[in-house]
């Protein structure tokens, strides 16, 4: 991720008549980078990569490609190229025509062309044979095969993808989540990829880039993200998490209702860093609360009566019910799981350095 | 389980296929048996004799033949042409509007043709309502516009509009958007998407459309009468001669059957190599 970003937007809006769908979307994209822009549905992700691809024209504000400026270019003039949510391939041609489609386009020769298919099929594991295959006959995972194989025969400069798994079935679906990343690898090509799943987004990309409501609201490594996100919905969003509303006392120490604070005065970098008076939120992933015994002391405390246990495989969550109502997840690995049973009444804690303080008010 | 079905849809079938074969199937055998009878025997059990159809040669019923097929041919290339735009714009840009021309296109075969075609005769001829507004605004006539053979080709154009643009708009409508998108992705220009998506893709309906007005318009009459004025007779029309005024029925019936073996071969290539239930939207 060094020198000059290949494409770079600037100040992007999006409005459908009243209706502004991007706010002012800036970003840079690196040369040979894998990004995934990741957000719910309605955040305004699939209008950017129209965008992005030229199937669409931005309101105002303005595309970079290295130093071409692109943004009205039609998409069938762009050096770029993406794998449909639907794949799109093309129900009337075979497997090899249309993964020549590209190619035949530029008035590539035919034995040529075949070649390059040929290459291309070897490269994403297609069988040799499917070469004369109608695309109506061959499964979900090849036809995904088949789409990305037409997208690099095309040899684009950025390779968009618009959920393109999200068709397929969970084991198949983390089975290409790999080899995409694979192939990004290999090919050195810039990925732009664009889901809904967090995770998918974890396991494909260098960077993430967090939408909500037309806006970017956090872009950063996967690990950033998780473990310092800007706002709530960054943590949320990023999978369970536990969230309080803590308040910076005057004194330098935190409060918080119904958590109990062991910390001295001062003595905390969180609390450094925060104004007296001020409101944030302090976020706990679950995996770092912990059922106290007693005896056993951590920076915060908190009661609560156990309601839930679910089995996710390796790990057991816990739901626990605070006095307000409120719950909090606590996550354990099987083998460590909690020894009581629901109706249980517990004390949980986690320690200072585990938690992450969100101040949204501030610019 | 499927062995039932399939005999369940035999059974269903069944009083459909007996009406078509008494109602369809069985004049087209007594038409064939009428070809090759003996002139002026009238008489169905004879040794079959073939002299209407040299007949059909020799004396140039053939060019009514030709004439024909060559008109609908026209008819059905200039409709193709004409009703594309339209058909695309009704099948994916219009939205609402396609309900008021589907209905407006529609509306238009509540009227019997002939009357219609008496409305262009009127409209057309000399000292008729084109020429006389002509006259009176620039002080030219129209000469000429009614009987002859591009008259008529109009006629067809005219009359067999909706039998192409209904389902030219049907085939269109089976071309996926994100093929489209994704060729134009690929680098395809707007021709190429037309040459190599659109066009394939919405084959079904373009097979549909054509054949049913090639055949509607091979077998026309009206328009080669009232609009073309007999500048050509055309073979429906030499067909009702013979079995009226001229009471030859083997000649009238020969002259159909060479009509119908075109037509019919045409038919039958054609409707194999589509899938009609692509296009009545229902599952393979």
């Amino acid at each position: 991720m060094s020198g000059d970003p290949i494409l770079r937007l600037e100040n992007i809006v999006k409005s459908f008549g009243g209706l502004t769908v991007l706010r002012d979307i800036s970003l840079d994209i690196a040369d040979g980078e894998s990004l995934t822009i990741v957000g719910p549905s309605g955040s305004g992700k699939t209008t950017l990569i129209r965008l992005l691809v030229g199937m669409d024209e931005p309101t105002s504000g303005a595309i970079w490609l290295r130093d071409r400026r692109i943004e009205r270019v039609p998409a069938n003039k762009r050096p770029t190229c993406m794998v449909f949510q639907s794949l799109a391939l093309f129900p009337h041609r075979s497997v090899g025509q249309n993964i020549e489609f590209p190619l035949k386009i530029r008035g590539v020769a035919a034995a040529e062309r075949k070649k390059r298919a040929l290459q291309l099929m070897e490269l994403l594991r297609l069988r040799e044979d499917y070469y004369g295959k109608s695309v109506v006959q061959i499964s979900g995972g090849e036809r995904q095969r088949v789409a990305l194989a037409r997208a690099l025969a095309f040899d684009p400069e950025i390779l968009f993808f618009d959920e393109p798994l999200s068709a397929l079935d969970y084991r198949l679906r983390k089975t290409l989540e790999k080899e995409l990343k694979d192939l990004h690898a290999r090919t050195g090509k810039t990925f732009v990829y664009i889901t809904h799943s967090l995770e998918e987004a974890m396991v494909m990309s260098d960077r993430i880039a967090i939408m909500r409501a037309g806006r970017f609201e956090q872009i950063a490594v996967a690990d950033e993200i998780y473990a310092r996100p800007r706002s709530r919905f960054v943590a949320e969003f990023m999978g369970e998490v536990n969230l309080f509303d803590i308040t910076a006392t005057v004194e330098g120490r935190l409060e918080g209702e119904g958590i109990e604070i062991n910390l001295p005065a001062g003595s905390s970098p969180a609390t450094a860093v925060l104004a007296p008076g001020e409101k944030v939120t302090l976020m706990v992933r679950p995996e770092f609360v912990h059922f106290l015994e007693n005896g056993h002391v951590s920076d915060f405390h908190l009661r609560g009566t156990v309601r839930a246990e679910y089995l996710l495989g390796s790990r057991m969550h816990y739901e626990v019910e605070r006095r307000d109502g409120s719950f909090v997840t606590v996550e354990k690995l099987r083998e460590d799981r909690f020894k009581g049973k629901p109706g249980d009444e517990v004390v949980l804690g986690w320690d200072v350095e585990h938690c992450h303080i969100i101040a949204e008010g501030r610019p | 389980m499927k062995r039932l079905d399939g005999k369940l849809g035999a059974l269903c079938a069944l009083p459909l296929g007996l009406l078509l074969a008494a109602s369809f199937l069985a004049p087209l055998v007594v038409i064939a048996g009428f070809s090759i009878m003996p002139q002026r025997v009238f008489d169905l059990a004879h040794i079959p004799d073939f002299s209407a159809y040299a007949v059909f040669f020799r004396q140039g019923y053939y060019k009514s033949l030709l004439w024909s097929l060559g008109m609908a041919f026209m008819a059905t290339t200039i409709l193709f042409i004409l009703c594309w735009p339209l058909a695309y714009g009704m099948a994916k840009v219009f939205g609402r509007f396609t309900l008021f021309l589907t209905i407006a296109v529609a509306v238009t075969l509540f009227v019997s043709e002939n009357i219609r075609l008496f409305g262009w005769v009127v409209t057309l001829m000399k000292g008729g309502l084109f020429d006389g507004y002509l006259k009176e605004l620039t002080g030219l006539r129209l000469e000429g516009a009614l009987y002859n053979v591009p008259i008529t080709v109009f006629g067809l154009v005219y009359v067999y509009f909706p039998f192409m643009l209904f389902p030219l708009t049907q085939g269109i409508a089976m071309v996926p958007d994100d093929a489209r998108q994704a060729a134009a992705d690929l680098g395809a220009s707007r021709w190429r998407i037309l040459w190599e998506i659109d066009l394939p893709l919405a084959a079904p309906g373009i097979m549909v459309g054509s054949l049913l007005c090639f055949v509607l318009a091979a077998g026309a009459l009206a328009e080669s009468k009232l609009l073309g004025g007999q500048s050509v007779i055309v073979i429906a029309s030499e067909v009702e001669t013979a079995f009226s005024y001229g009471q030859n029925w083997p000649l009238g019936s020969a002259l159909a059957m060479s009509l119908i073996l075109v037509i019919g071969a045409l038919a039958i290539t054609t409707i194999a190599r589509i899938d009609l239930d692509a296009i009545m939207g229902r599952k393979r």
